[in-house]
This record gives structure tokens, sequence and C-alpha cells, in this order.
């Protein structure tokens, strides 16, 4: 067996009804992962940009990028694991709040992790919070220590640095 | 001037220089089989089931290189379109699907014959479009086409909701095409074409491996230079028989599960393989750990997917293979391979393939290698099983595009259709039709457009009883179980023929073959069908069983 790896696509495609379904699809149909999938216009309307986390062994990884190639409503395909990228993700949390000694600490640590409230009711708050997956994983452990009501994220959004296009 | 979106789309076919059409009316269809009643330039061929319709317009787009289109109503035509679809793309043959589609308002409605094709035929087509107004038509129709035949070639489905069919509009054709996402790789890069020139010069025991890529880029003439200019023994796949002369010395013939022993002996023993247009299948390669374990592998490909999917590869050169071919002749000379090529003539001596004649039984491969004697320059169009095989061993095919067949998807009922597709396109040849009794009948209501065009086919039906192929399995691995194979209750398929207006003959003896052969080509008024009862129980040798490597193949005789 090859060992997986994590790989991070970022993907130019043609904002076109049906072109996430052949980009799903792609997946569906050879039994590849998709671990999160992020789409939304660009700063040009006819164009997507999808941030694609899957893993596999090497071969795996090159059959995704090629067949990604193949797709006709596909314009670009950048595997940014080959480069230096930033990746951020945003997440909601909805914390119970069940007292006010219980508000006053998970704010406290939201601060930590510079969070910020965006809705608060008698019982519940709900944090917004960006970052990496790390930085994600660590908010979400300690969260988890005072009840966690809801959670929904975005599913990571990347792309290479300054210099590398 | 305005026209509807009917008219438009037809306008487009016209540019895009379609001579035919093949189709079946419906409801959704009815504005785009309208315009086509009067027009002149494009013959509407219609057919007795939208399967045949595709099979045709595969069949025409096989022999001759162009674009097939083929046409349907919605739901139930569109799906019947299907398998002629999927039978398209796995042997990259560029194809046009156009179905109609209901209403725009409709559309996600549970309309009646409603059905969401695009969503339907997503993984078996190269790309669709679904038109929801007739200003989309024009600009469709011509990237359609571009996409279909371009790079890999694929078929491509137009579906268009019945309203933008009917309204009409300004017609205005692009004069090119562009798309931003879609740039076929035509040229190798010349940095790995000389990498693999230098292990062509280097090799003990090359040998070249070419698939239905070298037909599909018309690249049979670089192919033949490659191999006079190196003397490299070569195997030519299923879907490329014909690309090299099988009657030349250096033809190794058939590779895989019932190749020659020569071929399969040959990849297991090679230090170096150079496939061309050849996609590793796992009916060539047999087990992928045993497969040409000594060699080294260079693999030209249009699609750079298929490079390094099934076997790792030493030089990978994306391309069309013409272009590539051409480059690679210009570095590679004459090799000094003698010991090499002497083992290759002896397997090739001592492994043909042969058959052993039952008693007074008509052998399948007899009835083949006398239709090969009095048709070899014929065009042949195999259906699927025992008969397709043996077909492909027993007949030497010595041009590209002469021999067709469903290598791919391994579509029972290809056959039929898909003849009437090629006599169209190449209307000066002989066309015929090898099938088996069970594909035959799985489309064999074609047969009535063949009559009424009195296309002058040649259908000839080995016929053993069985679902041959499969019962052949099941004698093998199951026991001898036959379960769902027996086709004795099968209906007289000469007298049937005459019911449909074509000729009939039956053939149960052996020296009534050439006879009836020759009567055959006597008859050019419309189709001739011969019903040949043939040995019922004949396996199809040499055989590399499912999971086994090449050198382990069974020869069967010897
Ligand atoms: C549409 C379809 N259904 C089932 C199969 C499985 N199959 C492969 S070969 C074969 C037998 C074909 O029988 P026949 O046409 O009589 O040919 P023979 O093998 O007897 O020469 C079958 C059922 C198939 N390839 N295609
Ligand atoms: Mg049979």
């Amino acid at each position: 067996m090859n060992s997986e790896e994590r790989h991070i696509f970022s993907v130019l495609v043609e904002n076109r009804f049906g072109v996430l379904a052949r980009v799903a699809g792609l997946f569906s149909g050879r039994g590849f992962n998709i671990d999160s999938l992020n789409v939304a216009e660009t700063h040009d309307k006819g164009i997507s940009h999808i941030t694609l986390v899957t893993h596999g062994d090497a071969q795996i990884i090159d059959q995704i990028y090629q067949h990604l190639n193949r797709l006709i409503d596909v314009i670009e395909v950048t595997d940014l694991s080959t480069g230096t990228h930033v990746e951020r993700e945003l997440v909601l949390i909805k914390v119970a709040i069940d007292d006010p000694q219980k508000r006053t600490e998970v704010l406290q640590v939201a601060e930590v992790f510079r969070g910020r409230v965006i809705d608060m009711k008698p019982a519940s708050l709900v944090l917004e919070i960006t970052g990496d997956e790390g930085k994600l994983k660590a908010a979400i452990d300690i969260f988890n220590t005072y009840g966690i009501l809801e959670l929904s994220r975005t599913g990571k959004v990347a792309m290479l640095r300054g210099s590398e296009k | 001037m305005e026209l509807s979106g009917a008219q438009i789309l037809i306008e487009g076919l016209k540019r895009e220089g379609v001579e035919y059409i093949f189709g079946v009316n419906g409801g959704a269809a009815m504005p785009i089989f309208d315009a086509l009643y009067s027009e002149p330039d494009i013959k509407l061929i219609p057919m007795r089931h939208e399967q045949g319709a595709s099979h045709a317009a595969d069949g025409y787009a096989r022999v001759t290189g162009d674009v097939g289109v083929a046409l349907a109503t919605s739901g139930p035509g569109a799906t019947n379109l299907v398998t002629g679809i999927a039978t398209a793309y796995m042997d990259s043959i560029p194809m046009v699907a156009i179905t109609g589609q209901v209403f725009t308002h409709y559309i996600g409605s549970d309309a009646f014959q409603e059905c969401d094709v695009i969503g339907v035929t997503r993984p078996i087509c190269k790309h669709s479009y679904l038109i929801k107004s007739n200003n989309e038509i024009a600009d469709v129709v011509a990237e359609a086409f571009h996409i279909a035949k371009t790079g890999k070639p694929g078929p491509v489905i137009i579906d268009i909701a019945k309203d933008a069919q009917i309204h009409e509009t300004l017609f205005q054709y692009p004069e090119s095409v562009d798309i931003r996402g879609y740039k076929p790789q035509i040229h190798g890069d010349p940095a790995q074409i000389a990498k693999a020139a230098e292990l062509i010069k280097e090799a003990k025991r090359p040998m070249l491996y070419a698939g239905g890529g070298v037909v599909l880029a018309n690249a049979s003439e670089e192919l033949r230079k490659l191999t006079f200019n190196t003397q490299i023994p070569i195997t030519v796949t299923l879907m490329g028989l014909g690309a090299f002369p099988e009657t030349h010395p250096l033809a190794m013939e058939m590779p895989g599960m019932h190749g020659s022993c020569c071929a399969n002996y040959a990849f297991t023993d090679a230090d170096l393989v150079v496939a061309i247009g050849a996609r590793f299948d796992d009916r060539v390669t047999g087990d992928l750990s045993k497969f040409a374990p000594n060699a080294k592998k260079i693999h030209i490909d249009i699609d750079a997917s298929c490079i390094g999917k099934n076997v790792p590869v030493d030089v990978p050169i994306v391309g069309d293979a013409k272009s590539v071919l051409t480059e690679l002749n210009k570095l590679v000379g004459p090799t000094d391979i003698d010991p090499w090529r002497a083992q290759i003539q002896e397997w090739k001596q001592k492994y043909p393939f042969e058959y052993e004649q039952k008693g007074d039984k008509v052998m399948p491969q007899y009835v083949i290698e006398q239709i090969y004697k009095h048709y070899s320059d014929a065009i042949v169009v195999a259906d699927v099983g025992q008969h397709q095989m043996w077909a492909a061993q027993y007949f030497k095919f010595t041009e590209p595009r002469q021999w067709l067949n469903s290598g791919g998807l391994g579509t029972m009922g290809f056959s039929l259709p898909a003849a009437i597709g090629a006599q169209l396109g190449c209307p000066d040849k002989t066309v015929v039709n090898i099938n088996g009794d069970g594909s035959y009948i799985m489309t064999i209501q074609e047969l009535v457009p063949a009559v009424t065009m009195k296309l002058p086919l040649k259908v000839f039906i080995i016929n053993n009883m069985y679902l041959g192929m499969v019962r052949q399995w099941q004698e093998l691995f199951h026991g001898k179980r036959y379960s769902a194979v027996d086709y004795h209750d099968n209906p007289d398929f000469a007298l049937l023929a005459e019911a449909f207006g074509a000729t009939g003959l039956r053939v149960e003896h052996p020296e009534d073959v050439e006879p009836a052969l020759q009567k055959a080509k006597g008859i050019n008024e419309g189709p001739v069908v011969i019903d040949f009862i043939v040995d019922e129980e004949e396996n199809v040798f040499p055989m590399v069983p499912a999971g086994a490597g090449l050198g382990d193949v069974i020869r069967g005789l010897s």
C-alpha cells in the first residue's frame, strides 16, 4: 500500500449549471473521496472557484488531477499541495450557555481564538471563527467541553502565495 | 432572416457536414423531425429503435472518421439511446446525440416523458448541453462537434427543450470555436520523444503495442513506418485491428484474453513495450502483477488520464498518435534484435490460431476463414461473444477502419445497426456483419431500414444456439451449469429474414459454407442473411483465464 496524502485542489470552472455535478460525479463514479468542497463565484461572474480537499495515494491524486482537467467546463486545476499556499476556513459554533459564569468563560475562550460573537440569546451564543485546520480543530475541541449545540463550517478555501502564479 | 430553433439546429448540422441523421420520432423532438422533412441536404434514416439509431451513428463514425448523429425524443427515446452513447464513449467514437426535451416550464416537474438526460448520461459522454433558449443553439452545435471530434473523440449530448426548437430567432453560426477549458494537447514533448527513441535503440526485446487510438488518430501510416523502419514486432489490440496488416511477418496479432500466444508471451518476455493509443485494458494485460514484468514502458496517448492508470509508465508522452509517431520516426532506425525476432517467429509458427474439425459439424472458425477468403476486402462489423473473438482471430485485417466492434463496453446488439451506418458511410464497400444468435436478436428490428434502403449487407450469423461466450465460462468455471444461455428456442433466422423482406439462407453442412458465401456475393438488392448452424459447444482458445497472467495462457490444442 502506498501512503495516503491529503491534497487541496484549486479548480477554476465555468459558472454554469451542472458543473458541480460533473465534478462531484467524477469522484463518486470512481470511488474517490471528497473531504471538503467549497464553491463560489469569483470576481469574474463567468468563473467559479472550487476548493476541493481530498486524499489518496500518489496514483489516485494524479488521476483526480487528470480527470478534473479532462472536464470541458474546468478551466484550470492547481494542486496547491505542491506549492506553498494559504488556506482558511470559517466555522459557526452555537454554544450552550446555562449560567452567566459559563458565558464569561466562553467569551474569554472565543477571544483567544479571535472569534466573534454574531448572535447572543439567553441560553446560547453563536461564534464565528476563522483559521486553518489546526486552529479550528483546537477551538472545536475546547467548545465541545462547554456543549456545542450546532456547528457549520464552510470547507476550506485556499490559494497559492503571491509569487507562485 | 429568423429561423425556428429546429431550423437553426439543422443549419448548424449542415455547416458541420452532416450527411445522415439516425433517429426515431416522438413528441418532444417533432419540430426537429419536421424541419428535416423538407431538408434536401441531410438524409434522415428512421431506425426501428433508438439504440439502433445510436449504434448506426456510431458505425457511420467508425468507418468515416466523421461525427455520427443520432436523434431521439425525450424520456424513453433518450434512455433508449443510452446504450449506444455508452458504447461510443467506451471506444472514443465521435458522435453527437440530439434529444428533444419537454417544454422549459415543465422541466423538473416530472412532466410526461421527462427524463434528466444530462444527469443520466453524465458519466458516459464527453460533454453535454441542455438548451433552454434558441439563442444558444448555433453556438452549442459548433462546440459539440468540435468537442466530439477533437482530442480524444467521444459522444456529446445536446438536449433541447421543445420551446427552444419552436421559437424563432436570428441564425448566426460561429466562425470558430474557442473553449477556454478545452485545449487538447496534440504535440508530444520533444524531450520525452527523444527519451523514447533512446529506449528503443537500447532495447534487446522491444515490442510495439498499438490500440484503437492509432485508428482514431488516422496514424496507421505512421505506425507502419515505425514498424518497418525499426523492424520491431508489433501486436495490435482488438480495437486497433487493421492499423497494421496482420498478414505481415512482424505482426504478432491480437494480445490478451483471447489473443495470440505469441503476443502474450512477447509481453511476458519483452524488455520494452511501446504502447501507442492503447490503454492497458484488463482484457489485454491479465493479472497486472505479472504483466510485462521485465519491460520498460513508453506510453503515447492523447488522454493524460489514461497514462499510468493501470500500469506504471517510464516514458509518458501525451499527444496525438499521428503527431508523436511522425516525430519519433525521425529519431529511430533499424534495431539490432535478431535473436528476439527469431524467438517471435518461433512462437508464431508454433502457436497459430487453430481448431479441430469435429465430425461433419460446421466449425465456427471455418466459417470465419471462409468469410475471410471470400470477403477479404470487406468492412467487417462484429457483435459481441465468441463469434467476435473468432472473427478477430481468423479474419486477417489489413486496413484501419476495416474492423468495427464494441470492444470497450461489449454491447450485444451493436453490429447490425452499426453495419447500416457503415454501409451508408462507405457505399462502395462490401459490409459484412458477423453476428451471434444471441446478439442478432437484440437489435434484429433494424433489418427493416436495411431492407427499405436496399442496403446490400451480408449478415452472417454464427449460430451456436447459445449465448456462447457465457456458456463457455459456465463450462469452464461453473461446472457446466448452463443457466439462461440456451437459445435453441430462437426462431429460424433464414425464414425470419424472408419475412423481413431480406434474403435468408440456412447452412448446416461444411460443404455448403462456400457456395452460400458465393451466392450472397450476388445478392445486392438488399440484405442477405445466412444462418450458419455451427458446432454448439466449441470454445474460444487461446484463453487467459480471468485473474491469470498472460504467460499462463491456455493454448487449447497444442
Ligand atoms: C447487452 C449485453 N448483455 C449481456 C452481455 C453478456 N454477454 C457477453 S457475450 C454474450 C453471449 C453472446 O451470445 P451470441 O451473440 O450468441 O454470441 P456467441 O458468444 O454465442 O458467439 C453475453 C450474453 C453483453 N455483452 N451485452
Ligand atoms: Mg451464440
